[in-house]
């Protein structure tokens, strides 16, 4: 009787809501326009384009060597990813072989910069669930990793130390040390995480079912990297096409298949414990050598299109040329990850809570740049 | 019955996250030693950067007021945001009669600059090097427009231009 009449006579009606550009939750300028149902969300579309740089048109004035600095810019918590895939891509271009000191190297900095966008990436979470602490916690293990990456590249987010055929130094004589010593104090860390935010049972509560996509789901929406593995889709580029030193380490990709908010968290987590094993195998087998192969003053690609594919901290990030033989590119163009795995935010979040709408875009890990570029 | 354990298993994992935020919190109240944070404008003085670190371009000198720049303009060109201009002039050298191209300004403009390093790479003198002071902050864009080279400097005296 009583719902009966609620539903006569207090009629609710749809109604339209902004969220961001300028929202904490939206992890830099993304405006959600959400259709809700009183809390309920009936859908949600995204408005792009706020800090659209046009860095793929900046790229075809540019000469190949000075692309790679524009890189740091897009995904800026994977940049060290991002400068090795158009280093790669070049380097592909022209046949030049790097020795293995290069790769080694490239891949411990890999590595570091997956842990260092991870610990972020938990710290955020946290918080975006309520959890302050969290925030603090993250970025203290990632000021380590910063300070490693500022005494060796000298820089702390925009690194830009991936050159075409090598690196811009050598790396610093207190790198090795100072990995080790990160890696023996992360260690430490890491199960210190679980227990803080994984076991608790707010956290829990808010994650488990929530935000749910099938594989099936997760292919056709091309979702890629943590956020398709939640859905044990395998689609680690670094098994999949090993670039630089991937080849000679042993590491599990990170797959669970329940496809829900906390597959992904956990995907995550797991990721952090593989990169440091991976880190661990590779600190102690830097080989001699030089950190630079001799590149012409101008390099100019030969006609044809080129792609490389390498795996950042978000997933599968495309790097495509296409040259003219020319010193600029005639095309250059980016795939990011990040822009495949916003497209399904509406079907994750779709007869939810506006407040799951925050930690299921949490779990995506969307970095604005990275999909404006 | 799973209704009163649920509240109980999940007070025990509230307060084992408790415990975590607790230790570090008493531990650093007493003995601060997991504090990594710096008291940033009070350690002004004392704050050392690694030698390493981009904070500008800077253009070296040495104690005679002398640079290794000859205005060859390879920076400028390596440059990808024209942060770079160098100005330079010709003259006669006086003990070889050619005419030989001197550094007049090399302007700087640090809010283009990305701190890319090109130009530093390019410089077939080793001429620029980095520096390590961060302190741009200006109420005025044009302030940081600045000349590299210092007033009267010269090129270092048998330097092959």
């Amino acid at each position: 009787m009583k719902e009966e009449f609620l539903t006569d006579q207090l009629k609710t009606q749809e109604y339209f809501l902004n969220m961001g550009p300028q929202h904490p939750a939206t992890h830099g300028v993304l405006r959600l326009l959400l259709k809700l149902d009183g809390e309920i969300l009936r859908n949600v579309d995204m408005d792009l384009g706020f800090i659209h740089r046009s860095i793929e048109k900046m790229c075809e004035r540019d000469t190949y060597k000075q692309i790679v600095h524009l890189t740091d810019r897009l995904d800026y918590l994977s940049s060290h990813i991002n400068n090795e895939a158009v280093a790669l891509l070049v380097e592909k271009a022209l046949n030049i072989e790097v020795n293995d000191r290069i790769k080694i190297i490239r891949t411990i900095m890999d590595e570091l910069t997956r842990i260092s966008s991870h610990v972020l990436w938990w710290g955020v979470m946290g918080m975006d669930i309520g959890a302050l602490t969290t925030f603090m916690y993250g970025f203290r293990e990632r000021e380590l990793i910063n300070d490693i990456f500022e005494e060796t590249c000298g820089a702390r987010l925009t690194m830009n130390y991936n050159l075409i055929g090598g690196l811009r130094y050598d790396i610093h004589e207190n790198f090795v040390k100072r990995v080790k010593d990160f890696v023996a104090h992360f260690k430490k860390k890491l199960p210190e995480y679980d227990k803080l935010l994984t076991g608790n049972i707010i956290f829990r509560k808010r994650l488990e079912g929530i935000g749910y996509i099938s594989k099936e789901d997760a292919i056709a929406y091309g979702l890629n990297g943590p956020t398709a593995r939640g859905s044990g889709v395998s689609c680690d580029i670094r098994k999949i096409h090993p670039y630089s030193a991937y080849d000679m380490v042993d590491f599990e990709e990170a797959i669970y298949t329940e496809g829900d908010s906390y597959a992904r968290y956990k995907v995550r987590i797991k990721e952090m414990w593989q990169s440091l094993s991976i880190i661990e195998q590779l600190i102690d087998k830097i080989p001699e050598g030089e950190y630079k192969v001799k590149t012409k003053a101008v390099i100019k690609l030969p006609a044809g299109s080129f792609v490389q594919r390498v795996e950042s901290a978000r997933g599968d990030f495309g790097v495509f040329a296409y040259s003219d033989g020319q010193k600029f590119p005639y095309r250059f163009k980016f795939r990011s990850p990040g822009f495949a795995n916003l497209t399904a935010l509406n079907k994750m979040s779709k007869g939810l809570k506006i407040a799951d709408l925050v930690a299921i875009l949490s779990t995506i890990d969307v970095v604005v740049p990275d999909i404006d570029r | 019955m799973s209704y009163f354990s649920e509240i109980i298993n999940g007070t025990k994992t509230l307060l084992t996250g408790m415990r975590i935020t607790g230790k570090y919190f008493f531990v650093n109240l007493f003995t601060r030693r997991d504090v990594i944070t710096q008291q940033y404008p009070d350690n002004i003085d004392t704050l050392e950067m690694f030698d390493r670190f981009k904070g500008e371009i800077t253009l070296f000198h040495n104690e005679n007021n002398e640079h290794k720049c000859d205005a060859c303009t390879l920076c400028e060109k390596a440059c990808p945001n024209g942060s770079l201009e160098v100005l330079g002039d010709k003259a006669k050298d006086p003990e070889t009669g050619k005419n030989k191209r001197f550094l007049v300004k090399h302007i700087y403009h640090l809010e283009m600059c990305t701190m890319c390093g090109l130009c530093i790479e390019a410089c077939p003198q080793d001429a620029l090097e980095w520096g390590q002071d961060f302190h741009h902050v200006e109420y005025d864009r044009s302030k940081l427009t600045k000349v590299l080279n210092k007033p009267g400097s010269k090129i270092i005296p048998g330097l092959k231009g």
